[in-house]
């Protein structure tokens, strides 16, 4: 069975139908690729995985089960977790702490425990650390734990929110264009973080972006997307060389 | 190794707080004891207290959970209320000061908390000036309704008006126990300095412990990024309102210590109108949004300082508010930051680093 099995899916805006039957079919451990001109709608179709829109019409089943209607916070604890277009850290806590703020429903102890600074706090704290410090080294931010979020390079911000996205255990990565201001030296570097990700935690990664570098470099399957409905869908070099889709990316 | 160099830093920095505030409360003690203080000054340390407990929890909301509030006065005003009302009734019945007291913090503390937690239900569904115009509404009302509040005891029980005194219908040997405008006479004076500075202890206890926890860490990741904090799966709605009823309970706590001190018990626009929310204010933002240790310092400076200038008579309000803009500028202008930053390297060249890495 497929990890993520998307039918049928819709919304409107005030007339516009931002996505239109939109489907998708994502099996566990692929990379697959979400791309299309500006303003397809390919981040609404992130928000509606995530539960920040709701759809008027179709169904999002993840491992099985349909997540539609389910809250943000439920949809991520059901296993999606994602990073977003415009770099969304907890810019006034560490490096660390975001991470942390990741484990929140992993490691659990009360506020009242944490107060009055009960055995419980010292004890799950550590584990806290020592498992935010083990996913920081990975992603070769260790270094940085303590400085605040909001000072480090933007090509160490992607790869925190990446890195804060899967403290959240999630079984599907969302990246909405993680790409989006790097040089080509910072994208080949992602491009290697992106799939070591995968191999490493056997993620399963939707991806949006706008560098075919990037998309054809690592991408196992994509679907195009124009006004909001699926141009062309498949392995990603057949798709990068159909007609419609070139048509749609360069115009006639 | 870093690690621990690091959880040092923040507890080192709670220390020098709960220290500072310990030096001071000394300091106090033995000035009064060696008769240095007047008592116009001794008439100020339990207002001073209050002040201090309510800009600590003001800063929880504050800077801590980002949200702007300009009814923290009203909760303040739960709290003295319905503890002086337990107070004034219990007064016979309970003849121990000490537990008297404790049990009017404990109950004016919950119930003010009560009150957070059933405004913010609806209140914190709004955000930024939004929030701040209702809160300010919600402690309005709050005061208003202590002012035509008439509440009176005797033999057959609690009898209760909104119109006045006379309508409330008491037998022979009845007292009147919150007279609407006139509020409450005679509460027991329990409040002490050195209570206040107990409670103050308390308050820094719960708001550090509180920042530097599992809960803490959600309440600011929803402050600095909501979308953000919704989609690693933390509760915004459930965190809102824990850090906006702690704060509320805790300035309840200020008002216990607030109405404990007073011969009347009144609500007026300066105590608990929207002046005092106001003041409170001015407190956290002076002292540093988000900086506990700088409230209770902008708390201690801004109240003494009208005292102590009032040798100045008409001049002070001036000179206050002069210093006021002085303050603010020096706490917030980038200028000043950057020159202030320059001057820590200059005093202590092995902290270079560290600034740099704060910066």
């Amino acid at each position: 069975m497929a990890l993520l099995e998307v039918k049928n899916l819709g919304i409107s805006f005030g007339g516009l139908k931002a996505v239109n039957e939109f489907q998708v079919t994502i099996e566990k451990g692929s990379l697959y690729g979400l791309i299309g001109p500006n303003g397809a709608g390919k981040t609404t179709i992130f928000n509606l995985l995530t539960g920040v829109y709701k759809p008027d019409e179709g169904i999002i089943l993840l491992d099985g089960e349909n997540i539609v209607g389910k809250k943000t916070i439920d949809i991520n604890k059901a296993g999606i977790a994602r990073t977003f277009q415009n770099i969304r850290l907890f810019k006034d806590l560490s490096v660390l702490d975001n991470v942390k703020a990741g484990l929140h429903n992993h490691y659990n102890y009360s506020t009242l425990e944490g107060i009055f600074r009960l055995p419980k706090y010292y004890k799950v704290e550590k584990a806290m650390d020592e498992k935010a410090m083990e996913l920081l080294d990975v992603f070769g931010l260790a270094e940085e734990a303590h400085t605040l979020a909001s000072n480090l390079p933007y090509g160490k911000q992607r790869k925190l929110e990446i890195t804060r996205a899967l403290a959240t255990e999630p079984k599907l990565l969302l990246l909405d264009e993680p790409a989006a201001g790097m040089n080509p030296n910072e994208t080949k570097e992602l491009m290697d973080t992106i799939s070591f990700v995968r191999d490493k935690f056997d993620m399963t990664i939707l991806l949006i972006e706008h560098d075919m570098k990037l998309v054809s470099g690592i991408c196992e399957q994509l679907t195009v997307l124009n006004f909001g409905q699926v141009l062309a869908e498949g392995r990603t070099s057949e798709v990068l060389n159909n007609p419609e889709v070139i048509k749609a990316y360069l115009g006639e | 190794m870093k690690k621990i160099k690091k959880m040092n830093k923040t507890t080192k920095s709670n220390f020098i707080t709960y220290l500072m505030v310990i030096v001071i409360y000394l300091a106090v003690q033995a000035m009064s004891m060696t008769g240095n203080l007047s008592s116009l000054m001794k008439g100020l340390l339990i207002p001073l207290c209050a002040y201090v407990i309510l800009a600590v929890s003001l800063n929880l909301t504050v800077g801590i959970l980002g949200e702007l509030s300009l009814g923290h006065a009203g909760f303040m005003c739960v709290g003295a209320f319905s503890s002086a009302f337990f107070s004034k009734c219990m007064v016979d019945v309970i003849p121990s000061s000490g537990l008297r007291f404790f049990l009017a913090i404990l109950l004016g503390t919950a119930m003010a908390g009560l009150f957070g937690f059933l405004i913010g239900i609806p209140v914190l569904r709004l955000k930024g000036d939004y929030l701040a115009i209702v809160t300010l509404a919600f402690g309005e009302i709050i005061k208003n309704i202590m002012n035509l509040l008439f509440i009176g005891k005797d033999s057959a029980g609690f009898h209760f008006s909104t119109k006045d005194s006379m309508s409330l219908g008491l037998k022979e040997g009845g007292t009147v126990i919150i007279n609407g405008p006139q509020g409450i006479t005679g509460t027991p004076r329990d409040s002490t300095f050195t209570i206040g500075v107990i409670l103050i202890l308390i308050t820094l206890f719960i708001v550090l412990n509180l920042i530097n926890s599992r809960s803490g860490r959600a309440i600011m990741a929803i402050r600095d990024n909501r979308i953000a904090a919704e989609s690693v799966g933390i509760d915004i709605t459930k965190y809102k309102l824990m850090a906006f009823s702690i704060s509320a309970a805790l300035a309840g706590s200020a008002g216990v210590l607030y109405a404990h001190n007073l011969a009347t018990l009144n609500a007026q626009p300066k105590n608990f109108g929207y002046n005092m929310s106001i003041m409170i204010l001015v407190f956290v933002v002076l002292g540093g949004i988000g900086n506990i240790r700088g409230s209770i310092i902008a708390a201690i400076v801004l109240t003494l300082l009208p005292e102590l200038l009032r040798g100045l008579n008409d001049y002070r309000m001036l000179i206050y508010a002069v210093v006021l803009i002085v303050m603010m500028l020096f706490n917030w202008s980038p200028k000043a930051i950057e020159w202030r930053k320059r001057i820590m390297v200059k005093i202590r060249p092995g902290k270079k680093k560290d600034e740099k890495e704060a910066a």
